[in-house]
């Protein structure tokens, strides 16, 4: 691959993927795999020609070469079995000449098709999206690679029986939100990952954050889109102060400020200023205005926690109040406004409807800490301890019950196992 | 997330089985190992020898720096560890509805036991 240095890693994979849409566009998604390995074969033809000779309009090149090993495939493939291939062959399912942000919009809508289960949308944009290999999207979901191989193959298989071509642009704004979904789902993955695990070659976070923009592009006005992408770069923004040198988590009041990252920060905040004006919030951009509270606050006093409460509230009301953990994030900007006391009594309420909700232990600690029972909270965090099974916030916790109990703070080691 | 499918066994009961009920065991094992290989949600599987095989290392008041080694399971217990699968899945209600496909599930005296995983590293990459 070194003969092909003057395009980086970054610049082949945005022309496979460009390729490979127009390719699917052409054919449709029931020849989803024809399609990916006719773009693979064009690759395998541009590592080797361009470095001698390097085209004009790479992508064009790209398009056209893929088209021939494409036809190429599609006629041994009908010689030896399939009738239906040759229809495909024969039968374009829609014109080419569309415009290419439209061509990106709608494999990223295909992949995350909401009848694919969600493992499957996961892999299958990383693969003919963000154009990772199957390797390295084993590595970074630290599974092993006939698996993701498996689920790929499972899912355009899925694609390939619903039968249908890819939606038309009309139709396109529907299928957004499920796309959202399994970015958000891919981005936070990344976040939790635990500390002390091996080093991964694929950073899920910048993947999912360069998808949204892609996404952005093909529906700039779509609130929700710029709200997503908000929330990750105000999220990904404080990520070098979330864990500490020792691989400990540290929370939102414990975090260092100075090393959140500040550009990032101006862009979020940017975006969110951006798609507020006139909007009806949804629930990605009411989530970033809340991230863009915590990062515009200098510390934890200096907070608007009154404008976080509202927020919360509103958020909850957006999302039809069926979602326990957003009432368990409220509870905490609760407790700044209206007092520990009342935020406590909340929580009690909210585990005899949701027992075994994730964090709520968690938070209970935090809040008998600020309400000075340190007992009470070294209790609540024992138990959340036993209950997460995530071990930085494992690691975390315990820090937490040790610094109650008067011990010093943190020898610093590698994390247990 | 990943989950790990611990076959608890008993030989007394495994002892008692008919020769068509160990055939139908292994049958449920394979066609189960193929559908969640199929579904994407199967990363291994192993099944261990007789807790009599078993080793114990551990340090003790009488054995100084040196940890001391020992013959038989860890635990005196009727039931053991037999096996497992590690399965990667939704959620834990997903990796529930595939544990009772296990034929162990439907013997009484087996039982199969799950819990999350927390770090796993499958020497890949």
């Amino acid at each position: 691959m070194s003969s092909a240095e003057p395009l980086g890693e970054g610049r082949w994979r945005e022309l496979a993927r460009q390729a490979l849409a127009r390719l699917l566009r052409t054919y449709g998604s029931a020849q989803f795999d024809l399609c990916e390995d006719a773009v693979q074969d064009a690759l395998l033809q541009a590592y080797q020609q361009w470095p001698a000779r390097s085209p004009d309009d790479p992508l064009a090149w790209l398009i056209a070469t893929a088209r021939r090993r494409y036809a190429d495939r599609a006629r041994s493939d009908a010689r030896r079995r399939d009738r239906e291939t040759r229809a495909a062959l024969s039968q374009p399912t829609q014109a080419p000449e569309v415009a290419q942000r439209d061509d990106s919009l709608l494999v990223l809508q295909l992949c995350c098709h909401p009848e694919l289960p969600r493992s499957g949308q996961v892999a299958l944009t990383l693969r003919a999206v963000a154009g990772l290999s199957t390797a390295q999207i084993a590595n970074a979901y630290q599974l092993p690679e006939r698996t993701i191989a498996q689920r790929i193959t499972r899912a355009k298989r899925r694609l390939g029986e619903l039968g249908q071509p890819l939606p038309q642009p009309a139709a396109a704004g529907e299928r957004v939100t499920a796309v959202l979904d399994v970015l958000y789902v891919m981005f936070s993955e990344a976040h939790h990952t635990t500390a002390g695990a091996p080093a991964r070659d694929a950073d899920l976070a910048v993947e999912a954050m360069h998808l949204t923009r892609l996404l952005r592009r093909g529906v700039p006005e779509s609130t929700e889109v710029t709200g997503l992408l908000a929330l990750m770069l105000l999220t990904e923004a404080r990520h070098p102060a979330r864990v500490g040198p020792d691989g400990r988590l540290t929370s939102l009041d414990e975090q260092d400020r100075a090393l959140w990252n500040r550009e990032l920060i101006s862009e979020g905040i940017g975006l969110v200023e951006q798609a507020t004006a006139g909007a009806e919030p949804g629930p990605y951009l009411i989530q970033a205005c809340i991230a863009a509270l915590h990062a515009e606050a200098s510390d934890i006093a200096a907070t608007d926690w009154v404008e976080i409460l509202a927020l919360y509230r509103l958020l909850e009301i957006v999302t039809g109040h069926r979602n326990p953990t957003i009432a368990l994030n409220r509870l905490v900007a609760q407790a700044m406004v209206d007092g520990v006391d009342v935020a406590l009594g909340q929580l009690d309420a909210l585990e005899a409807d949701h027992p075994g909700l994730p964090r709520l232990n968690a938070v209970r600690g935090h809040l008998l800490e600020q309400a000075g029972r340190p007992d009470d909270a070294a209790g609540a965090y024992r138990r959340a301890i036993a209950a997460t099974i995530n071990l930085a916030e494992q690691q975390h916790l315990r820090h937490r019950v040790r610094r109650l109990s008067g011990a010093p703070a943190d020898p610093v080691q590698g994390p247990s196992r | 997330m990943k989950y790990l499918i611990i076959m608890q066994v008993d030989p007394a009961v495994l002892e008692q089985l008919t020769e068509e009920q160990q055939r139908q065991i292994g049958a449920g094992h394979g066609a189960f190992i193929a559908a969640v290989k199929e579904s994407g949600e199967f990363i291994a599987t192993q099944a261990l020898a007789d807790p009599s095989q078993s080793k114990v290392v551990r340090s003790s008041a009488s054995s100084g720096d040196q940890p001391e080694v020992t013959d038989g399971p860890f635990v005196e217990s009727k039931e053991f560890m037999g096996g497992f699968y590690l399965l990667d899945v939704e959620d834990e209600a997903r990796a529930v509805q595939l544990a009772r496909q296990i034929p162990d599930a439907v013997i009484p005296g087996l039982a199969l036991e799950l819990r999350p995983v927390m770090f796993a590293d499958l020497g890949e990459g």
